[in-house]
């Protein structure tokens, strides 16, 4: 069973490199058209060092900046799911500010705090990221069945108490799911910042380079080392869902 | 005669809507005897469930008074328990943790392993023995229905509330519960009020039935219900039974305006 678990995905994996080898082989195209999966591994062989370095300075800053995220989103769905009011009041101020590009602010972010290349990194994957955090929260609280509050509430519990064992066990679902689309993008957030405002730093920084000196494949190592991030911090996510929501997921 | 446990006086209520007020309850007397078990019955969206909200204190009518036990409800109380139609159990609790949920909120009247007992005991006597710690979405309606029994009645309540709580079982489940109502009846001594639109329920359950108008609902009609105990479901067959349906079913017919006839209370 966790063979399975393991081995489907693997093979998957390989069937997909091989159809993008075959593919690049068939059609003859040079590696500045489309870089092969057989030029990636000496590209990232070459620069192991760096990759490992600005690999680790992407993580660290879209982890920080997932955390801010969590942390936020999920006060703001908390006062949104709570507060008819605020709900109103805030919705449209949140749609609007999630609707503008985060490409477009990250000039600005850099302008404003000229050189604080963590900072400024840290809060685009920040503000990129809260939104479906704060929504799933919001809504999970704001739908809970007026019974589930009435069974505790016809007992003289407090508000409280009723967010502590209702509310927010039942909210866990829809926060993982939210949080799943957020750590992808939290990491396109950071990529955003290190590319758009190069500041040496990250596999943004890497990729940078790599279309600086014309090293194609180096730029596509970037992207597989990126995605190779991506399915990481994705699972870790899985996995804590598993530990704290599992009760939502249905046998067969 | 004991004396009355449930006492509602003269109540009235209504909800601001935004449309103006919505008077749903006009002067509505109910009252049961300690131990005794009453049925509300009426039509729809006649306030029934405003009823018992205002029984368990989670609203204050507007005029009027809701007695419980020698006090006036002006906020929820631990000596109330409430089951409704959604059995709403907690995905991510046992059967057993969801039964004891009441015991984490209500001052300590036993030892946590004195409630795991008496959890087991309901569980066992509506028949839900070595499901305790099974999830509830491996029940059946009508299993969790019984584990929201258990729930109810766990921190051994003065009074249980049930809002149509058999209202989404199948026919037969359902008379499965109402045996069940009373085998619980038999061994824990709390005095219910039952919501229900099911006649033949009211009369198999309940000591005496209150039919409600129509909104803004008063009492209409009363009937101290004629069945010896232990109940049998054969007993609501016989023919004087179903005549005192007949009678329940005229009197809603005339709560829904559809018929005319006597209506004031047979007060006994």
């Amino acid at each position: 069973m966790i063979i399975q678990k393991i081995a489907i995905p693997c093979i998957a994996i390989i069937i997909f490199l091989s159809f993008w080898e075959t593919l690049v082989w068939v059609n003859g195209w040079p590696k500045y058209k489309m870089a092969a999966p057989s030029d990636l591994w000496p590209a990232f062989w070459e620069f192991r060092d760096l990759f490992f370095y600005m690999g680790w300075d992407t993580l660290w800053r879209t982890i920080v900046g997932l955390l801010l995220a969590v942390i936020f989103g999920v006060a703001l769905g908390m006062i949104m799911g709570f507060s008819r009011i605020m709900r109103d009041a805030l919705y449209p101020l949140l749609v609007g500010f999630n609707a503008i590009p985060k490409a477009t602010v990250v000039p600005i972010v850099a302008l404003m705090f000229v050189g604080a290349h963590d900072f400024n990194t840290v809060l685009i994957a920040f503000m990129i990221s809260f939104f479906p955090i704060a929504v799933s929260v919001s809504i999970g609280l704001s739908t809970l069945e007026p019974e589930y509050r009435d069974i505790l509430r016809s007992l003289g519990a407090s508000r409280m108490i009723i967010f502590w064992k209702i509310a927010l066990p039942k909210t866990l679902p829809e926060f993982f799911g939210a949080l799943k689309v957020s750590v992808t993008l939290a990491f396109i957030g950071t990529n955003l910042m290190e590319i758009v405002s190069p500041h040496g730093r990250g596999l943004g920084a890497l990729f940078d380079s790599g279309k600086t000196n014309s090293d194609y494949p180096l730029m596509f190592a970037v992207l597989i080392a990126l995605g190779f991030l991506g399915i990481f911090l994705y699972y870790i996510v899985v996995v804590s869902e598993k530990i704290f929501a599992g009760w939502a997921e249905r046998e067969s | 005669m004991s004396r009355h446990l449930i006492e509602i006086k003269s109540v009235t209520h209504s909800y601001v809507t935004q449309t103006g007020t919505l008077p749903v309850l006009q002067g509505l007397d109910i009252s049961v005897a300690e131990g005794g078990f009453a049925a509300v019955i009426g039509p729809s969206g006649c306030g029934k469930s405003t009823l018992t909200r205002l029984i368990a204190g989670l609203m204050k009518p507007n005029s009027g008074e809701v007695w419980l036990h020698g006090e006036i409800v002006t906020s929820p109380r631990s000596s109330v328990g409430m089951a409704f139609q959604n059995p709403v159990l907690l995905e991510w609790r046992s059967i057993l943790k969801n039964v004891l949920l009441p015991i984490e909120i209500v001052p300590k009247k036993m030892t946590r392993s004195e409630a795991e007992d008496r959890a087991r005991h309901l569980l066992s006597l509506v028949g839900l023995a070595g499901f305790e710690d099974k999830r509830p979405s491996e029940l059946s309606g009508g299993m969790r229905q019984r584990a929201s029994l258990c729930r109810a009645l766990i921190h051994q309540p003065e009074v249980l509330i049930l809002d149509e709580p058999f209202g989404a079982l199948d026919a037969f489940t359902r008379e499965d519960l109402w045996q069940i109502m009373h085998r619980l009846r038999e061994e824990e001594p709390f005095t219910g009020v039952l919501i229900t639109h099911d006649l033949r329920e009211s009369i198999f359950l309940a000591d005496e039935v209150f039919v409600l108008s129509g909104r803004p609902a008063h009492t209409q009609y009363r009937l101290k219900v004629p069945l010896s105990k232990p109940r049998q479901i054969e007993q609501l067959y016989r023919p004087d039974v179903i005549e005192i349906l007949a009678t329940l079913r005229h009197q809603i017919e005339i709560a829904q305006g559809r018929a005319t006839g006597r209506s004031e209370s047979m007060v006994t």
